[in-house]
């Protein structure tokens, strides 16, 4: 694997003092990388690094073959592009006129346009579908379509590597995952090589092929999304003590609610989880079951269930199972028949159902 | 998109038609200030005038050493003031910077006016040696200003800092006007109020040879400017090296506002409404069109201001700040309003 970018003994932060050091990433062409951790993490520092704008302290930074921080400033310009998170306020500014911008290194002195730039600012228009918008005025424009602009302007650059810092934080999830589509197409299709960073765990995860968890001083793992998040569970990352994320299902939950179980619901097949949600926002503590382990409703329960019966996948549920489950069914207040189908493997659960209707405990 | 058929015509099209008016304008502009005045001359007369060149006559001295270098050079250094507001405005991307209310037109006063009283009998005060004069006060405002807005980010404490910072220059002049001779203060003044009258050949000279090559080289730097325009982090991803262009926007428009200062005394609004005008008139703000307009804008609206100034209350003057104000102040008033309407 020949590596596109790399850093060896990277260390970033302000005005001479280190906030992270130790960076040590190998990126290869068209890969996408993505930095997660929390605010004030220094995501942004490393970026900033990364593209020029902050000086590293230690280390160095190569970009295909070549030294970042030797780069002519017009070498680097055709080399990489950023999106930054500032917020740009042009003046009387279309939207074309944004993105011809990113035609800077290659225009002559007075900045002319020739045929072969204005092809690839149409082409950078189309990319994030703004073409509908080019002769509108900018700042006209809501949030989302100017965070795409801004992305358009990043690559009409004609970037190899393309710099992104919260490229999602003002659009919404129709949009999110346009552009990360988007992203993922430059980096397939154009070998564009790309370095972010996202606050969605769950798409940064799906969208990248590596993740770099930075927290504290060093960076806390740097690996494939699935050995990461294995690694550094997010609620450690985050330091997440009211609520919890799941990496198979990518769904971040609420904290749960404590005491004993008041409720139990009756689940399966997906069924529970509508229930399990509308329990917690009641905050109200509850129990599941029977639930097999393979079950969507099982890693749901994990999550925000008090307590939880689990059954081996693809088994009967055994008499032992029933008998706990029904214990702890007699225990609570009330139980929930979430409606999930009874078959052959879980008859135990039409057995609870029957059972809390004779008590007189069952709601619908 | 309803009207999108002409995608670069339009651009092109309206920078054409606008300076085709301001172009017409201007001329109109300057055959009038030709014409009015004490002396009253119709065009017939002008041409013939103009046709067989100076001699003696009244209306001769009148056309060729009178109104002529007025007329030049209210026009070069109104053009000049609209494209020294139009770089500081880049350089802090905000509309409503401008030399006069930053306070660097009365630092460049001050030091005009220090230079006059206490070296007037060493060094005689050339156009040129007032320009330098005025160059080193404006620098050193500058430097003041910008020192502030390091630490104030919000445009409109920095103006307010900026209006106090040309009270204290202007209280500093007056200072200096206590302790000067009959004489000086006379002359001091009589520059200081602002007034394009009383002007020579060697001024024309002067201004044209500093206002023009710095209204190039401020063309030159568009590309910069427009790229500047989305922020410093943004300019310099692109490749633009952003300290010495920073550096050459201030000395440019340093320079730019110093010769108007110098050569007439401090003028104010014409650096914030002419470059407003001609962004709307235009509908852009691109550099590369705005910087040519804006400098024809600004010797039109100089040149009817002076015309007004010298004709509506004849045969007393008024200062020509006083006329720029007048109409120069609703400008920045009405844009600011709109801006802040564009923005709720």
């Amino acid at each position: 694997m020949t590596e596109f970018f790399k850093t060896s003994g990277l260390a970033v932060g302000y005005n001479g003092k280190t906030l992270i050091r130790d960076i040590d990433i190998a990126l290869r062409k068209g890969g996408i990388l993505t930095l997660i951790g929390p605010n004030g993490s220094g995501k942004s520092t490393i970026l900033k690094t990364v593209a020029r704008q902050l000086a590293a302290i230690r280390g160095s930074v190569m970009v295909d073959g070549s030294e970042l921080f030797k780069m002519t400033p017009k070498e680097l310009a055709r080399k990489q592009a950023v999106v930054l998170t500032d917020r740009i306020r042009p003046e009387l500014c279309t939207v074309r006129e944004i993105v011809s911008l990113g035609r800077y290194p290659y225009t002559n002195a007075v900045g002319k346009m020739t045929t072969e730039d204005r092809r690839i600012v149409d082409d950078a228009l189309e990319l994030v579908s703004v073409t509908d918008l080019s002769e509108r005025d900018f700042m006209t424009l809501s949030d989302g379509q100017k965070q795409r602009v801004v992305l358009a302007r990043a690559l009409a650059q004609r970037p190899e590597l393309l710099i992104l810092d919260e490229p999602t934080a003002f659009l919404d999830i129709k949009y999110k995952t346009e552009l990360l589509s988007v992203l993922r197409r430059l980096s397939r299709e154009r070998g564009v090589t790309v370095i972010m960073s996202l606050h969605e765990i769950d798409l940064a995860a799906k969208a990248s092929d590596l993740l770099l968890c930075v927290k504290g001083e060093t960076i806390a793992a740097f690996g494939a999304p699935d050995e990461v998040m294995r690694s550094v569970p997010v609620e450690e990352l985050y330091d997440l003590d009211k609520g919890s994320y799941d990496p198979v299902l990518g769904s971040v939950e609420l904290e749960k609610a404590d005491g004993a179980p008041r409720v139990f619901v009756i689940a399966g097949a997906g069924f529970g989880i509508p229930v399990f949600r509308r329990l917690q926002r009641e905050r109200a503590p509850f129990a599941a079951g029977i639930i097999f382990e393979n079950d969507i409703d099982a890693r749901a329960a994990k999550s925000l269930a008090a307590e939880c019966v689990t059954a081996p996948a693809f088994e009967p549920i055994t008499e032992e199972l029933f008998e706990r489950a029904k214990k702890l069914m007699l225990s609570c207040e009330r139980a929930v028949d979430a409606g999930a189908p009874i078959g052959a493997l879980n008859e135990a659960n039409g057995r609870l159902i029957a059972l809390a209707k004779e008590r007189g405990m069952l709601e619908k | 998109m309803v009207k999108g058929s002409k995608k670069t015509g339009s651009g092109a099209g309206r920078f054409a038609a606008v300076i085709l008016l301001l172009s017409a304008l201007l001329l109109l502009a300057l055959v009038l200030n030709l014409a009015i005045g004490s002396v009253r001359l119709s065009p017939a007369e002008i041409a013939s005038l103009l046709k067989n060149g100076k001699d003696a006559s009244t209306e001769s001295i009148i056309i060729f050493n009178v109104r002529m270098p007025r007329m030049l050079l209210a026009a070069i250094l109104g053009g000049a003031l609209a494209v020294s507001g139009f770089l500081l405005q880049s350089f802090f991307r905000n509309p409503i910077a401008g030399p006069f209310v930053l306070g660097i037109s009365s630092g460049a006063k001050m030091i005009v006016g220090i230079t006059m009283i206490f070296l007037a009998g060493s060094v005689a005060m050339s156009p040129a040696v007032m320009v330098a004069a005025a160059f080193f006060g404006s620098l050193m405002i500058t430097a003041v200003v910008l020192l502030f807005s390091q630490k104030v980010k919000n445009m409109e404490l920095l103006l307010v800092v900026g209006i106090m910072v040309g009270y204290i220059c202007s209280a500093v002049t007056d200072m200096a006007v206590t302790f000067a001779s009959e004489q000086d203060i006379v002359n001091l003044k009589y520059w200081s109020m602002g007034t394009f009258s009383g002007k020579s050949w060697e001024h024309v000279v002067t201004a044209l040879v500093i206002c023009v090559p710095a209204a190039l080289a401020s063309w030159l730097l568009s590309k910069p400017m427009g790229a500047y325009a989305l922020g410093e982090g943004y300019a310099k991803s692109m490749g633009v090296a952003v300290r010495p262009f920073r550096l050459a926007l201030i000395l440019l428009s340093s320079l730019l506002s110093a010769c108007v200062t110098a050569l007439a005394g401090p003028i104010s609004f014409v650096g914030i409404a002419v470059p407003h005008i001609t962004r709307t008139l235009l509908k852009s703000s691109r550099p590369t069109l705005v910087i040519p307009a804006a400098f024809l804008a600004g010797a039109v609206f100089c040149v009817f201001c002076d015309l007004i100034a010298r004709t509506v209350f004849s045969p007393t003057e008024l200062n020509i700040g006083t006329v720029t104000s007048i109409f120069g102040a609703p400008v920045v008033i009405w844009m600011m309003i709109s801006r802040r309407r564009r923005e709720a």
